[in-house]
C-alpha cells in the first residue's frame, strides 16, 4: 500500500518549470529516496507535500485522502536549510515545535524529556541553543522533526553538517524510526547512504522524473552485464573483451560483457576452459546509475 | 486560532523575559522621572537659590530715604554717600540726584562692581516710580491704609463655547500638551515595535527557522501571531511605563514641593503656586478619560497593525538589514509627516482642512487624529477616519501576507518593487 502518491503534478514559478507532470507512489513503511542533482525539483516537490505551497496541476494523496491541512500532522519535515530559535532554550523550542505539531503541553513535555535522555542532552535542556555545538543542535532539530510521531517523515539532506559520529545516530534513528512503521521520504544529491538506508529510489532531474523503482529492481535495470574475472589459462573467445591486465600474483584480471547468459551459465562455461581464480558480476551503483542516467538527459 | 495564540505567546514571552527588555521598561520612567526631576529642580532652585542683594540707596533728593518698599529679593539700606558700606555686602549704589522731583524725575544712577540684571535694574526703578506715585497720592489726600488696599492679585479662568452653546472650561495648555504626547506615543510605539516585527521575520527567514514553521502553520498565521505577540510587548512596557511614571514623578513633585516649602518658609507662596496649577488639574480631570484612552488605544493598537503589516512584508522580502533601507523610506514617510506636522497643526488649526484630510486618511490618522482629539473633532469625522483605519488595515494585512508569503522562502537576490507586486498577485 502507499502512503503517499503524486500524480502528475507540475508546479511554475515565473522564470521557470520546477516541476513537470511528476507522478511518485510512496510505499507504506518503505525509506524512499528522493535523488536529483541540485535545482532538479526535489525541494519544489517537498514543500507541495508539506502545503508550503500548492501544485498547479496535479493532484496528491495521503494516506488514501486527498492531501489536506489535517496532514500536516501526519508529517514531520526537517527542510535542508534548517535553523533553530538561538536565544531561546533548548527545551522550550522543543515544547513549541511539538505544540505547533498538535501535541499538548504535556505530551509535548514528556516525549521532549525522552527524546532528550536518548540523544544524551538532558544537561542542555535549560540551555539556550546558541550555547549548543553544531551537532547537538541537529540533534535538537531532529528531535523537533520526529516529536509528533509523523507518518510520513521528509529529510532533506539530514546528514549535511553531521561528524560520522552523530551522522551514525540519526542513520540509526531512521531505521529505527522505519522498524516502527514510519515512512520516510529521503531527499538528497548525495548517493553514498543510498544504497544503504533506500528501499525505493526516484531520481528527478531538470523538474521531470526519470527513473524510480526499488532500489534492487533499478539496478537490475541498469545492469551493462558486465563481469570481472581472474583466472589462468587464454581468454575465452566468446566474451566481448572490456580489458585485460596481469595481477600481482601473475594471474590475468579480465572485465568482459556477455548479454543473455546467467550467471551460471556463465561460470560452468568458464570453468570448463580456464582457471577461476575469482568471478564478480560488476553491478552498478546508484551513484553510477544516478551519473549516467542525468548526463543522458542533459546529452538529449 | 490556536497556533495564533500559540505564536503570539512565544514571541511575548520570548521578548519579556529578555534582560534588555527588563531593563529598558524599568529605567525608562526612572529616566522620564529624573529628567522631570532635573527640570522642576532647577526651576526651583532658580526661585529659591537666587540671594538677596543689599543695595545701598544714596538719596541726595530726600524724597525716598525709608520710603521704598523691598521688592523680593532686594533689600534696601540708605547711606550718605555711593562708598559708604556700612559693614554689609553692598552689591550696588543706587544714587537719586538731588534734583529728582515727582514731578521731575532726572536720571537715577546705579554703581556695581557686577553688572546689574535686567530684571534687577526693573525692580529698582519700579520701586522707585512705585514710591513716588505713591507720594504723589498722598499729597492730594490719599490715606495709606487706602494705598495698602489697592493691591490685588487677580486670576483668570478661561471658558469655552462649546457647540451645544454650553460653557465648559478651556484647557488650551492641556490640549496642546495632550495632542503631542498622543502623537508622541503614537510615533514612538509604531516605530520601535514596528522595526521589532520587521527584525523578527528577517531573523526567522535568515536563521532559516521558517521553513521549519510554516510546515505546520500557515505563513499568515506565523505573521498574525507575531505582530500580536509583539503589540502585547508594547502595550505591556507602555502600561508599565505608565504606571512606575506617575509614581515616580508624583514622589518627586512631592519631594520639590515640600522642599520649596520648607526653604523659603513663605508658605504662602507655595501655596500661591498650588492656585495657580488649580484650573490646569481642574480642566485635567473635566476630561472624559475613559473616552480619550478608548479613543487612544484603538489608534495606538490599528495603527501599529496597519504598519507592522507593511514592516513584516519588508522583513520578509530582504535578507539584511541593510536592503530594508528602499523599502522603509515610503513606508516611513507618512509617519515621519504626520509626526512632524503634528506640532504646526496644534499651534494653527487643528480643525483646518489639511488636518481634517491627515486625520482621515489612514497612513497619518493614528497620529493626526489623536492630536486633533482634545479639540473635539466632529463625530462623523471621527468614525470615518476609524472606519478607513480598520478597512485599510485589514487590506494591507491581506496584501503584506502575501507579500511575506512569498518573501519568507525566497533567499539571495534582493527583489525589486515589481517582484513584489508579483508576489502579491502570486498564488
Amino acid at each position: 500500500m502507499n502512503l503517499l502518491e503524486i500524480n502528475e503534478v507540475s508546479k511554475f514559478y515565473q522564470t521557470h518549470k520546477a516541476l513537470d507532470h511528476v507522478s511518485l507512489s510512496v510505499p507504506e513503511g518503505s525509506i524512499y529516496g528522493l535523488l536529483g542533482p541540485n535545482g532538479a525539483g526535489k525541494t519544489s516537490l517537498i514543500r507541495i507535500i508539506n502545503q508550503i505551497t500548492a501544485p498547479d496541476t496535479g493532484s496528491i494523496t495521503f494516506d488514501n485522502e486527498p492531501l489536506n491541512a489535517e496532514h500536516i500532522y501526519k508529517i514531520g519535515y526537517l527542510p535542508e536549510e534548517r535553523g533553530l530559535y538561538k536565544k531561546q532554550k533548548v527545551w522550550e523550542q522543543m515544547i513549541y515545535f511539538g505544540q505547533l505539531k498538535g501535541l499538548s503541553l504535556a505530551e509535548a513535555k514528556k516525549r521532549s524529556e525522552e527524546w532528550l535522555i536518548k540523544f544524551d542532552l538532558k544537561e542542555w535542556k535549560n540551555k539556550k541553543v546558541e550555547e549548543l555545538s553544531k551537532g547537538m543542535q541537529q540533534k535538537v532539530q531532529f528531535i523537533i522533526t520526529v516529536l509528533h510521531k509523523p507518518k510520513l517523515l521528509i529529510l532533506d539532506e539530514p546528514f549535511t553538517g553531521f561528524d560520522p559520529i552523530n551522522a551514525e545516530i540519526i542513520k540509526n534513528e531512521i531505521k529505527s524510526l522505519k522498524a516502527q512503521g514510519t515512512t520516510i521520504l529521503y531527499s538528497t544529491h548525495r548517493m553514498e547512504s543510498v544504497e544503504e538506508i533506500c528501499d525505493h529510489i526516484c531520481l528527478i532531474n531538470k523538474s521531470k522524473k526519470i527513473l524510480d523503482g526499488s532500489v534492487k529492481e533499478i539496478k537490475k535495470q541498469n545492469s551493462k552485464n558486465l563481469f570481472e574475472l581472474v583466472f589462468e589459462g587464454k581468454v575465452p573467445t566468446w566474451v566481448e573483451k572490456i580489458s585485460e591486465e596481469p595481477t600481482d600474483e601473475g594471474h590475468t584480471k579480465l572485465v568482459f560483457k556477455v548479454e543473455n547468459m546467467n550467471r551460471a551459465e556463465i561460470i560452468k562455461r568458464l570453468a570448463n576452459e580456464v582457471n577461476i581464480w575469482s568471478f564478480r558480476e560488476i553491478v552498478p551503483t546508484i551513484h553510477q546509475i544516478f551519473i549516467d542516467k542525468v548526463q543522458e538527459v542533459n546529452h538529449a | 486560532m490556536h497556533k495564533i495564540w500559540l505564536i503570539t505567546k512565544r514571541e511575548y514571552l520570548s521578548r519579556v523575559t529578555k534582560k534588555s527588555f527588563i531593563v529598558m521598561t524599568i529605567l525608562g520612567p526612572v529616566l522620564i522621572a529624573l529628567f522631570y526631576g532635573v527640570i522642576i529642580g532647577l526651576a526651583v532652585n532658580q526661585k529659591t537659590g537666587e540671594k538677596t542683594r543689599t543695595i545701598a540707596v544714596v538719596d541726595k533728593s530726600g524724597l525716598f530715604k525709608n520710603h521704598l518698599e523691598n521688592p523680593s529679593k532686594v533689600e534696601f539700606v540708605y547711606t550718605e554717600n555711593d562708598t559708604t558700606t556700612l559693614g554689609l555686602d553692598i552689591f550696588g549704589w543706587m544714587v537719586i540726584p538731588k534734583d529728582f522731583t515727582l514731578d521731575n524725575p532726572k536720571e537715577i544712577v546705579f554703581k556695581s562692581t557686577e553688572s546689574a540684571t535686567l530684571d534687577l535694574q526693573s525692580k529698582l526703578t519700579n520701586a522707585v516710580a512705585s514710591s513716588g506715585k505713591n507720594q504723589k497720592l498722598m499729597q492730594k489726600g490719599v490715606r495709606q491704609s487706602f494705598l495698602d488696599s489697592l493691591k490685588m492679585e487677580v486670576q483668570m479662568k478661561t471658558l469655552e463655547i462649546s457647540e451645544t452653546g454650553d460653557l465648559v472650561n478651556s484647557q488650551a495648555e492641556l490640549n496642546f500638551g495632550l495632542g503631542a504626547a498622543f502623537a508622541f506615543i503614537i510615533y514612538f510605539f509604531i516605530f520601535l515595535y514596528g522595526v521589532q516585527v520587521m527584525r523578527g521575520v528577517m531573523e526567522e527567514k535568515t536563521n532559516r527557522i521558517v521553513e521549519i514553521i510554516i510546515s505546520s502553520v500557515k505563513p499568515f498565521q506565523l505573521m498574525m501571531g507575531k505582530i500580536l505577540g509583539i503589540a502585547m510587548v508594547g502595550l505591556t512596557q507602555f502600561l508599565i511605563w505608565i504606571a512606575l511614571s506617575g509614581i515616580l514623578t508624583g514622589v518627586i513633585s512631592i519631594f520639590f514641593a515640600s522642599q520649596m516649602g520648607g526653604l523659603s518658609g513663605d508658605v504662602e507662596q507655595a501655596g500661591n503656586q498650588m492656585q495657580a496649577m488649580n484650573p490646569i488639574l481642574e480642566a485635567f480631570f473635566n476630561l472624559n478619560f475613559s473616552f480619550y484612552i478608548t479613543i487612544f488605544v484603538f489608534y495606538f493598537l490599528f495603527g501599529y497593525l496597519l504598519y507592522s503589516a507593511m514592516f513584516a512584508a519588508i522583513g520578509s522580502a530582504v535578507d539584511s538589514e541593510a536592503d530594508t533601507q528602499q523599502f522603509m523610506l515610503p513606508v516611513t514617510l507618512p509617519l515621519v509627516i504626520s509626526f512632524a506636522t503634528s506640532f504646526s497643526i496644534l499651534a494653527s488649526d487643528p480643525h483646518g482642512s489639511m488636518a481634517t484630510f491627515m486625520s482621515i486618511f489612514p497612513l497619518t490618522s493614528p497620529i493626526i487624529m489623536m492630536v486633533r482629539l482634545p479639540f473635539d473633532p466632529p463625530g462623523w469625522e471621527l468614525a470615518v477616519s476609524m472606519l478607513t483605519l480598520v478597512l485599510t488595515f485589514i487590506l494591507f494585512t491581506w496584501l503584506a501576507g502575501r507579500i511575506y508569503k512569498v518573501g519568507i522562502l525566497m533567499m539571495g537576490k534582493k527583489p525589486t518593487y515589481k517582484q513584489l507586486f508579483k508576489w502579491m498577485l502570486m498564488k
